[in-house]
């Protein structure tokens, strides 16, 4: 188990390695040389200011040489300065991490909450009418463009209704708990909604094959009422393969949660790495990137420990060429 | 016919010829997609605008079918340049086997669990002209194309090496090898065209999700650039118009829906119909 754990997450780190390298060429090739930006705001600078602050920056080496010096001072903590905040990195970044932490929370649990027991009523009612519509719906959720479905929660309720905030915000003045919780209603059963179509597939999928086991025929032989067969023995079972696909799926939660706060004007990761690189503020953008990797691939992790952790079958000296 | 292929091609030979005959139609009706019309702007549907007019005066109907073929291209292009790269990679990990399979499935793995739109959003900020490629409009829509497709293809290298896997183990390709094939010649003779349903399937689902990703990135302004319409970017303007004219936001959102469902629902009902145990 220590040694599957400690594999995995070498693995994890030479995946994060890879991606801050990959993504700190990629960088290099936008346009906008931040120097340049500068340069453009300022009528009054010279060649040799422009020459002295690229020197200043060290924008005047080579790439890979920039980026070994990049990941010495990350290795000691250091993540530089963002350009457009004037702030260091971290100091700019905790408030908008949590804001995207707390958003992609709440769509979580709201969509396990809808999704788990849609799936589970799907498969103990398949081929029935409401098999049929918890597909559908499923179905839907799978193909609708998650911005759009904002769009349309907004001109429903905000628009038509006028029910609830079209922003993420609260309004200036109203800031209070309630305030905040309803800005927060439309972007969280926006992202929900479609993730919960997804959960409810894999758990009609998983609970259809528990419920074709040999040991539901002896739960429900020995007497066990047909609602204890589903929410005790085939859930429990079901459960094992749901939760690592809703682990894995986190990087899919992650994008979802990006649109969504474009769509809701609400200031987390989304808007912060949209408004890095538009404004070429590269330390940012490459900070606020690795840490979404990051999230994902320790999201992957805990997937994989859990996964083997929960079931016994599964050996741990997995290697490359043997899984079908 | 079964239900679920009367469903899907109800919806997706409407979407095609519109995109096929989009200029005919424009000719025919006599103003094209681009045509502004200022004293006509929010105009509500009528019989010369069916769906009505933008915030520019232009008709939505027509831009529709427009967009309808910047995104099926689009969608289309993307998914076959993903199932090509999928199908490569497939085919030589499931063959190869050992250490080059570990490596390419990791790789697939790194590239399946990354957060995919922050690195398409890197990806389409990137400036063509340091790398030394032309840096054109019409280049846009190839530029979206090959970056969509860097994502699409580990789902379609999964399938095809779990197919390849179990092909190799079958009686056919022993013999092949105790003759004295070479392996290229194994793989590209006898795997690969006994490998052709999961491909086309993984193919088909592959076209839904590229033409989402198109959507999302143009609607976030980094996609297709107006005034070249696609279903994306129609949307893009609909987040400023919703309190003017709110009906805006619906139609482009519905024809991605109704496309790629009908598309995902094409993809299951030709994943049955070419399962030989079914």
């Amino acid at each position: 188990m220590i040694r599957h754990a400690g594999a995995r997450a070498l693995q994890g780190l030479l995946v994060l390695f890879a991606a801050s390298f990959a993504i700190y060429m990629l960088l290099g090739l936008m346009p906008g040389d931040p120097i340049d930006l500068m340069a453009s705001g300022n009528p009054n600078i010279t060649p040799e200011d422009v020459q002295r602050l690229r020197e200043l920056h060290g924008l005047d080496r080579p790439l890979a040489a920039r980026y070994a010096d990049w990941l010495f001072a990350l290795l000691q903590g250091d993540l530089g300065y963002s350009r457009i905040f004037s702030k260091p990195i971290l100091a700019t970044v905790g408030p908008y991490l949590a804001n995207t932490a707390w958003l992609m929370l709440a769509s979580f649990v709201l969509a396990l909450a809808i999704g788990l027991p849609l799936g589970l009523l799907a498969a103990s009612r398949r081929g029935g009418w409401l098999d049929a519509a918890i597909n559908g719906f499923a179905f839907v959720s799978a193909a609708v463009p998650t911005f759009w479905l904002g769009l349309l929660l907004i001109v429903l309720f905000a628009v038509v209704l006028g029910w609830l905030p079209a922003s993420a915000l609260p309004p200036p003045g109203a800031d209070g708990f309630w305030a905040r919780a309803q800005a927060l209603i439309l972007p969280v059963a926006t992202l929900a909604l479609v993730e919960a179509g997804e959960y409810a597939r894999h758990m009609r999928a998983a609970a259809s094959e528990a419920l074709a086991q040999d040991w539901i025929r002896t739960a429900r032989a020995k007497g066990a009422s047909p609602s204890r067969v589903l929410w005790g023995h085939v859930l429990r079972n079901a459960l094992i393969p749901v939760a690592t696909v809703a682990a894995l799926g986190f990087g899919g939660l992650f994008s979802g949660a990006l649109v969504t706060e474009t769509i809701f004007a609400y200031p987390g990761m989304g808007k912060l790495i949209y408004d890095a690189i538009l404004a070429s503020d590269f330390n940012l953008a490459l900070a606020c990137l690795l840490m979404a990797a990051l999230l994902v691939i320790m999201a992957n992790f805990a997937a994989d420990l859990v996964y083997a952790a929960l079931d016994p079958r599964i050996g741990f000296s997995r290697g490359g060429g043997d899984e079908p | 016919m079964r239900l679920r292929t009367l469903v899907a091609s109800a919806i997706l030979l409407p979407a095609l010829c519109a995109a096929l005959f989009a200029p005919l139609l424009a000719t025919l009706v006599g103003y094209d997609a681009g045509a502004v019309d200022l004293m006509q702007r929010y105009a509500p549907p009528s019989l010369a605008h069916p769906l009505g007019t933008d915030e520019l005066g232009r008709d939505v109907a027509m831009r529709l079918a427009f967009g309808a073929r910047v995104s099926l291209t689009v969608g289309i292009a993307a998914a076959l340049a993903a199932a090509s790269i999928g199908t490569a990679v497939g085919l030589v990990s499931g063959y190869a086997g050992g250490r080059v399979d570990a490596v390419l499935m990791r790789m697939t793995d790194a590239v399946l669990s990354l957060p995919v739109l922050p690195v398409l959003i890197v990806l389409a900020a990137v400036d063509p002209a340091k790398l030394g490629l032309p840096d054109a409009d019409a280049a846009g829509l190839w530029r979206i194309v090959a970056i969509v497709a860097a994502f699409g293809w580990p789902k379609v290298a999964r399938l095809v090496r779990a197919a390849t896997l179990a092909l190799r183990a079958r009686d056919f390709v022993r013999a092949a090898e105790a003759l004295g094939a070479s392996p290229a010649r194994i793989v590209l003779a006898h795997i690969l065209p006994n490998c052709a349903a999961p491909i086309l399937v993984a193919t088909a689902l592959a076209v839904g999700g590229t033409i989402l990703f198109e959507s999302v990135l143009s609607f976030l302004g980094l996609g297709i650039q107006p005034p070249l319409p696609s279903w994306g970017n129609m949307l893009t303007g609909a987040q400023e118009t919703i309190w003017q004219a709110p009906w805006l936001a619906l139609w482009p959102g519905l024809a991605i829906l109704l496309t790629v469902a009908a598309i995902n629902l094409a993809a299951d009902d030709l994943q049955e119909r070419l399962d030989p145990r079914r």
